[in-house]
């Protein structure tokens, strides 16, 4: 591969030039990409890197993709400010992605007297923050909003406002997008060391380090999730730590569809908006999530006791719920700052800025967090002149099931991959896996996450030896160096070599 | 990967179409041919016709078909071949999307593009498909290294690759317990089979021929609890279970492994069956099917593993037969059969197919026992047949044939089938009420 610190020409290296870029991102979570694309709109030379073999396989994937309606946090912190401008920005992403974004609304119930205050409050609270169309409900109007709720429920909050998403569908096409847009978007990248400002040269760009790469940014902005407390540290500029939250989620089966029509909250406590029963944007039902302190940054396991807890509490709202129709779980882990609230700003270091302790409603807020990001680099010096050819839309990957039979025939003859059926369960063509490959898919999670392979009844079983097939192919690599996610997560080995691991894993 | 996208010409309508190209469909066409349809076309999503035969190496298959034991492709291959003896159209590389309740086919392929066709009788041969990690819900991490059995003897047998070097198998179904063999011969360490429940769910032969023979310890009343390994699993939390199948965790053991194979189960791939409305039984999973097995739907046929779960290919091949010449006979104008009496499942019986007989002809039975019974068992089929039975155990399907010889005498409209421990006083052949009449 080409160094592109170095300019050869002829032959003969000269000298040593490095490319110095206007912001370098560290993290390619929802932060990171949605500041991306909105650093994209003017004329910047932006590199985002991503410790992972593809963005958004952080927390920004595993969770519970509420797009909140604006009421529940508190409009004195940081996140309560954001979380509004967050809710509307997406509405505008949406507008110009096209990725599935539903405004199902929100029900807040109170199952007892004692409940009654804090659904006024919070209904105040939203009014207070400018959130339209708050309605309080009566037991009878909750009840024909929501006939399977428990008939315990005493009154509600109507929020219109909330909505929901497929979070990796949403970040993989705003990273699409910024890309489209110049960005320069590295995988498999991890930054493991920022160099100390050279003691003479204060303009001198922040000198970021990969295993392989010296990167060189003006600006470096810190969207590194769980991790921005070392990456601040790195920097020199440790003045917050990072305590992972977890929360556990649970699937549950197609055939309770419908169940609920909104996202049903109970009235939250101190530390968590309490279990949630949301109809998940594909119309599956999906509870969660718990609220766990974690020593483990990266443990998203789900537990038994996690299982137990969302389920008891789950079926307070919605007694119809069982833990027998569960069809998947995971866990995501927050990233909670000491402070309770997110960090965004800039730090002593000229030119290093934070965007930190992103927990809950950090993904209501992202696009909310990337304005912000940008006022504060533009107060930090960063010159922002807008590009006359910006393109907020990408043209939006074919979803072949959705489409018409006579849409479907109609592609199939141009292009007969169309007609190959790759996925059975959720109608996939091989047409849509080799563009999303072409897309940045190096991954059997990253094509999931783009096009639904794997995600039905059979959960890929009769899909995932053709993906890897052609994720081989279109890398030119053999099948043992294809991965489910990066890094050591191997699918298939040699049969030879007894003992050996496959080697050059395929974006790790 | 390759596409043959040789255009081809498919004609606008069919007498009948089959849906699946394995040990079912292609004995349903067959059928069909044989009995006067005059075009049939089978239809395949895969690239070469087969079904699941093809991934099953091992030899075990045709013992009653063909009366040798052969392999699971040398059965598919001599199908195929009366197949096109039979001059059955056959399409590939090709998916059948959605089937209506007038018999209009929608299909895709490289081949033919996305099209329609109309049949004059429809045959559901989808099979089944296995079920997931999802549907039994281990908590822990979700690395790489868990996947059905099913699809690691597809990567070992067809791509010659290994899903691993150090194998747990959880569930003892017979995919498993051959793929415990495969990959033992593959130099695959397996360092055990798991099974929740007190007996194991495969064939008796293969416990012994593919555990037993090669030392590999089957542990009953044992499952996992855990899944640990960020990226590619590492580690499995096991536990015995009580008998409430609850697990006890004050008794459970890690095991080190990076593979974990589930063979814990097929269900009947019957969503085109589903979607089309036909009546379903929610002991199979599968439609209900009439003697000449079709379904609720005049004109749409259903058989094999999509039906209900078939341990051997023969039965299947026999049981698509029927289906395919009743479909055939449809195009011909002939009658169907009466379908006068219900078949019930009744005494520790897990179902019965078909769903209901006719008293005018002789059809065969097929059902399982819930539970297992090691030693004398009888059969009662209302209270026109007998039959004792050295033991009766879920792993292996009983059949019967059912004729008006039987059913003569018999005026109600029902018969509850039941699989229940001898008694040899109740029991008695003198006992007035049963035995052949
Ligand atoms: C269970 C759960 C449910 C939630 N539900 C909601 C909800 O419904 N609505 C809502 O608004 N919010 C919700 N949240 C919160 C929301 O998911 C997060 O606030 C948001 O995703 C944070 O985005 P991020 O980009 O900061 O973090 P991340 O997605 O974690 O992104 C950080 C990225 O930085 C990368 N990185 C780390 N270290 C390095 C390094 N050294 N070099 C390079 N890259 C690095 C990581 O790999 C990662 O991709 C939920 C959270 C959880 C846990
Ligand atoms: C591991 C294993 C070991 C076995 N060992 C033995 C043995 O030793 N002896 C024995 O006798 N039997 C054995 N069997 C059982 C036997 O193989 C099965 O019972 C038999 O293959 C079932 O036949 P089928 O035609 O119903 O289904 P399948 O063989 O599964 O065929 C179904 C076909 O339908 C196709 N299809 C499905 N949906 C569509 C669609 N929408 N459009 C187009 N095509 C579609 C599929 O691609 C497939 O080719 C074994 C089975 C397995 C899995």
């Amino acid at each position: 591969m080409l160094d592109p610190e170095s300019t050869a020409v002829e032959g003969l290296i000269t000298m040593s030039v490095p490319v110095v870029h206007d912001v370098i991102i560290i993290g390619g979570g929802v932060v990171g990409v949605t500041l991306a694309r909105t650093l994209s709109r003017f004329e910047l030379d932006v590199v985002l890197l991503e410790r992972d073999a593809e963005v958004g396989f952080g927390v920004s994937k595993a969770n519970s993709g509420i797009i909140h309606s604006g009421i529940h946090a508190d409009p004195d912190t940081v996140k309560g400010r954001l979380e509004w401008p967050g809710n509307v920005g997406w509405l505008r992403l949406r507008d110009d992605l096209g990725f599935g974004l539903a405004q199902v609304g929100e029900l807040l119930v109170a199952l007892a007297e004692d409940e009654l205050a804090t659904v006024e409050a919070l209904h105040a609270q939203g009014r207070r923050k400018g959130v339209p169309g708050l309605e309080p409900y009566r037991q009878d109007q909750v009840r024909r909003a929501q006939p399977n709720l428990t008939r315990e429920v005493i009154a509600g909050l109507w929020a219109p406002t909330a909505g929901v998403v497929n979070p990796y569908e949403a970040v993989l096409l705003i990273a699409d997008n910024a890309a489209r847009n110049g960005v320069q978007v590295v995988t498999s990248e991890p930054v493991v060391g920022i160099d100390p400002p050279v003691v003479d040269e204060p303009d001198a760009p922040i000198r970021v380090r990969t295993p392989g790469r010296t990167w060189h940014g003006r600006y470096v902005v810190n969207a590194a999730g769980l991790y921005a407390d070392e990456i601040a540290a790195m920097a020199g500029v440790a003045s917050f730590t990072i305590h992972g939250r977890k929360g556990e989620e649970y699937l549950l089966d197609k055939r309770l569809a419908g169940l609920v029509t909104s996202i049903i909250f109970p009235c939250p406590t101190e530390t968590s908006k309490g279990t949630l029963v949301t109809p998940t944007y594909d119309g599956t039902i999906m509870v969660g999530p718990t609220a766990e302190a974690t020593d483990d940054k990266d443990d998203t396991t789900t537990t038994p006791e996690g299982a137990a807890q969302v389920f008891a509490a789950a079926r307070r709202l919605v007694p119809g719920i069982s833990p027998r129709d569960v069809i998947a779980e995971f866990a995501g882990v927050r990233a909670v700052a000491h402070t309770e609230d997110f960090i965004i700003g800039p730090t002593d270091r000229p030119g290093f800025v934070n965007a930190a302790g992103i927990q809950s409603p950090g993904l209501t807020a992202a696009p909310a967090i990337a304005e912000l990001l940008l006022d504060v680099l533009s107060d930090e010096g960063l010159a922002l002149h807008e590009k006359d050819a910006w393109q907020p839309r990408s043209e939006h990957p074919v979803r072949f099931a959705q489409l018409s039979t006579e849409e479907q025939a109609e592609l199939a003859v141009r292009e007969p991959r169309y007609a190959q059926l790759v996925c059975r369960c959720e109608l996939v063509t091989e047409a849509e896996i080799l563009d999303a490959i072409d897309r940045g898919a190096r991954t059997l999670d990253g094509l999931k996450f783009r096009t639904r392979i794997g995600m039905g009844r059979c959960q890929g079983g009769f899909c995932t030896w053709h993906c890897m097939q052609l994720l081989a192919e279109r890398q030119q690599v053999d099948l043992p160096a294809v991965t489910k996610r990066g890094a050591g997560s191997w699918l298939v080995c040699e049969r030879d070599d007894a003992g050996a691991r496959p080697t050059a894993a395929l974006g790790g | 990967m390759t596409i043959s996208a040789e255009p081809r010409h498919l004609d606008a309508r069919y007498d009948v179409l089959v849906v699946g190209a394995g040990p079912a469909g292609m004995a349903a066409a067959i059928g069909a041919r044989e009995m006067g349809a005059d075009s049939v076309l089978l239809v395949d999503r895969e690239r070469d016709p087969g079904g699941i035969l093809l991934q099953c190496i091992h030899s075990g298959f045709g013992l009653h078909a063909f009366k040798e034991e052969i392999t699971g492709p040398e059965y598919a291959e001599r199908f195929f071949e009366q197949v096109l003896d039979h001059e059955v159209d056959v399409l590939t590389d090709a998916f059948v999307m959605d089937v209506t309740a007038e018999r209009r086919v929608k299909l895709m392929s490289p081949s033919v593009g996305v099209t329609t066709v109309d049949a004059g009788a429809v045959v559901l041969a989808m099979g089944a498909r296995e079920r997931t990690r999802g549907a039994i819900h281990i908590p822990g991490d979700r690395p790489s290294g868990v996947m059905t059995a099913g699809l690691a003897q597809k990567m070992v047998n067809l791509e010659g690759y290994l899903p691993g070097r150090r194998a747990v198998i959880l569930g003892s179904g017979d995919i498993g317990l051959i793929m415990a063999r495969r990959l033992t011969l593959e130099g695959v360490e397996v360092v055990g089979v798991f099974e929740l429940l007190a007996h194991p769910s495969g064939l008796g032969r293969n416990i012994v021929q593919c555990l037993e023979d090669f030392d590999i310890p089957l542990h009953l009343s044992t499952t996992v609890v855990g899944i640990h390994g960020r990226d590619r699993l590492e580690r499995l939390t096991v536990a015995p279970v009580d008998d409430q199948r609850q697990p006890l965790m004050d008794r459970a053991w890690d095991v080190d492994c990076d593979t974990l194979l589930l063979s814990i189960g097929l269900i009947p791939d019957a969503e085109l069956a589903r979607d089309l409305g036909a009546r379903m039984d929610p002991l199979t999973g599968g439609p209900m099917v009439s003697s000449t097995m079709e379904t609720s739907l005049p004109g749409v046929f259903a058989a094999g593993n999509v039906v209900h779960v078939n341990d051997l290919a023969d039965w299947v091949s026999q049981e698509a037969r029927v289906a395919g010449e009743a479909a055939g006979a449809l195009s011909t104008g002939r009658m169907r059969p009466l379908e006068d009496i219900r078949l019930l499942p009744g005494d520790n019986v897990g179902y019965v197919v078909p769903h209901t007989i006719s008293s005018d002809h002789t059809q065969t039975v097929s059902f399982r026992v819930r539970k297992p019974i090691y030693g004398d068992t009888q059969l009662r089929l209302g209270e026109v047949h007998r039959r004792k039975l050295k033991a009766a155990v879920p792993a292996e399907m009983i059949t019967i044939k059912v004729g008006p010889h039987l059913l003569e005498g018999f005026t109600g409209d029902a018969l509850r089938v039941d699989a229940v421990p001898f008694d040899a006083e109740a029991d008695a052949p003198s006992d007035a009420v049963g035995g052949e009449r």
